[in-house]
């Protein structure tokens, strides 16, 4: 079988990637004369949509290398035949990356004059508040700074090491078995070292200081574990929709129906995980009924007293990141059907995508839910880079690292 | 059930059970089961086994078992009994969703197994025949089941043929009955 080695970009994907990123640029200059100019309401609206987006897709981008890393440390064989494709997609992290940092930075540095997002940033309201006071050991800007710098880089540098490590096997295979062995024990511990910063990060502390810290207040221990479910199962579901595209164009020609039905049950199963910290976080509170807890829920449900302006959007959510994928990727033909899987995948991504909405901006503006062309504008922007990143680094490389140890292992897969 | 007859080959290696499997219905004879110690990728695929439904079957209990537990709850803690617990509304769906949860799993789970054993003809005090008593440990056995047609010998020829090391024909009730495996041998 003859096997294309090199993507090339069509003509279609190029203009596509680029028009999504010209929209989006163009809404956020708009968004800029329309929103970032006025008032201190209107700067938080911009600056939250912002946020909102860097924030998911920059994770989203990076859960690809998580993927490959958890694979690695498990010393996984079946998704080698089409490793290539998540590989290519973290490097998005690169140009996300930076834009997140900007706009992050932006916003902690901007203070309570500029956004209304971080009340901790506030020193004069962090004096007198007692609870914020005891939080500004950890909450405070020198920190944030830090942090959010070196969470960033490390993810791009221990990435690009996982990237490197699996490109300089592609000139020249192995002579004996213990140089392949060697090999992979050295990509389980730069796997491993990935790991560690990514629960460091993603699973604990990125989502206290980017998102929950909105509500300076307010704290939930599954938060971290939800922000990482939601943005894991759309970075699973990125990389499907890759992976049916190559197979439509006619590449990847060792990925078949049974690596895409490992990918549909990893889409469903953590669509599933995703929910049980969704309800989780709500039950616990619901049952607890303590009045310093149960504020998040204000904005975000309907109850006898008063009445939420996220409830739709709230149990919306239910219905299109649970039952959707829970009824439909159920059956096994649907997780081996492309058209099925692209549909979910879709679905999938602008679900949490939306969900990440609620989470900023029922803190942010709990009042109206604004939702609009600033959001999907701006989205338009990442979704552009990701596409024009991904593609970018897929013709730079080989589609399939043919002398992986494992990548036998890939060919004969059966699930 | 009646008892039929069988031509039953046994094998030391998976690779010529895979050819051998495929050489038997190639040439058209009546495949009855193949028994092996574990399970084999792609081998209900090479003996032209129709994908299982036990899964539907898994669904249909899970949602019995939702149901039953939401409406049991329900009626309880709704009409039959109703409790004030900590001010919280009678109909407290949160709170009950971890039991109904918990419910579709025991439901679905336990109604597979059931299913399972059902389909398999397994259960407690209950015998089958067994066509060769290292099906369970080392060996790879094929049973081929006999028309009036069959001519014994050809078939074991064949299996011969294709690598099988003891053939032998073997007269056998296919159905399961009750009895133990020390004592009875012959089914009532």
């Amino acid at each position: 079988m003859a096997i294309k080695e090199f993507f090339e970009i069509p003509k279609k994907f190029k203009t596509w990637s680029l028009a999504l990123m010209g929209v989006g640029i163009l809404a956020v200059v708009l968004g800029f004369f329309v929103y970032g100019t006025g008032d201190v309401h209107h700067k938080t609206r911009f600056w939250a949509s912002l946020l909102h987006n860097s924030v998911f897709f920059l994770l989203v981008a990076n859960a690809s290398m998580f993927f490959i890393c958890a694979t690695t440390l498990a010393w996984g064989g079946w998704q080698m035949s089409f490793r290539r494709v998540p590989e290519a997609i973290s490097t998005a992290v690169l140009p996300l990356g930076i834009v997140a940092l900007v706009v992050l930075l932006a916003i902690a540095w901007g203070g309570h004059h500029m956004t209304h997002i971080y009340h901790w940033t506030d020193e004069a309201a962090v004096e007198a508040d007692p609870i914020l006071k005891g939080k500004s050991g950890f909450l405070n800007l020198k920190f944030f700074t830090v942090w959010t710098i070196a969470t960033v880089v490390l993810w791009y540098v221990l990435g690009q090491k996982m990237r490197n490590l699996s490109r300089e096997i592609d000139e020249k295979g192995f002579d004996s078995a213990a140089e392949a062995r060697k090999y992979i024990w050295k990509n389980t511990v730069w796997a491993a070292l990935f790991i560690v910063w990514f629960s460091l990060t993603v699973m604990s502390t990125v989502p206290w200081f980017w998102l929950m810290s909105i509500d300076a207040h307010w704290y939930s221990t599954m938060y971290s574990w939800y922000t990482f479910a939601s943005s894991w199962v759309s970075g699973i579901s990125v990389m499907a929709l890759f992976v049916v595209y190559l197979k439509n164009k006619g590449y990847l020609e060792l990925t078949n129906d049974e690596h895409l039905h490992d990918i549909g049950k990893l889409m469903f199963a953590f669509s599933v995980f995703w929910t049980y910290l969704w309800f989780s976080q709500y039950m616990l509170i619901w049952y607890a009924n303590i009045p310093e807890e149960t504020v998040y829920f204000n904005s975000r449900i309907t109850t006898d007293h008063h009445s939420g302006a996220y409830t739709f959007l709230f149990w919306f959510q239910f219905v299109i990141n649970f039952l959707g994928p829970l009824l439909i990727l159920m059956r096994r033909g649907s997780k081996r059907n492309y058209t099925t899987i692209t549909i979910m995948a879709f679905v999938i991504i602008f679900g949490h995508w939306l969900d990440f909405y609620q989470m900023i901006f029922a803190s942010v503006s709990p009042e109206h839910v604004e939702l609009g062309w600033l959001d999907f504008g701006v989205a338009a922007l990442f979704v552009g880079i990701i596409m024009y990143a991904t593609s970018t680094a897929l013709t730079k490389h080989p589609l399939i690292s043919k002398n992986h140890p494992f990548i036998k292992e890939s060919i004969i897969h059966h699930t | 059930m009646a008892e039929k007859k069988f031509v039953v080959g046994s094998f030391k290696e998976e690779a010529v059970l895979f050819d051998a499997v495929k050489k038997v219905r190639k040439a058209g004879y009546k495949l009855h089961d193949v028994y092996t110690p574990f399970p084999i990728h792609g081998l209900d695929q090479a003996m032209g086994l129709r994908d299982t439904s036990i899964h539907t079957a898994g669904f249909i209990y899970g949602i019995f078992g939702t149901t039953t537990a939401l409406s049991f709850i329900t009626w309880v803690f709704t009409k039959d009994w109703p409790l004030n617990i900590g001010g919280k509304p009678h109909f407290a769906l949160p709170a009950w969703i971890p039991i109904m949860f918990e419910f579709t799993v025991l439901c679905a789970c336990v109604g597979m197994v059931l299913t399972f054993c059902y389909i398999c003809q397994l259960a407690p005090f209950v015998k089958k025949h067994h066509f060769h008593e290292r099906a369970t440990d080392d060996t790879f056995v094929m049973a081929i089941e006999c028309t009036p047609k069959t001519d014994e010998n050809e078939v074991s020829s064949f299996l011969n043929s294709t690598g099988a090391t003891e053939i032998n024909v073997q007269q056998a009730e296919t159905g399961w009955w009750l009895g133990t495996y020390d004592k009875d041998t012959k089914p009532f």
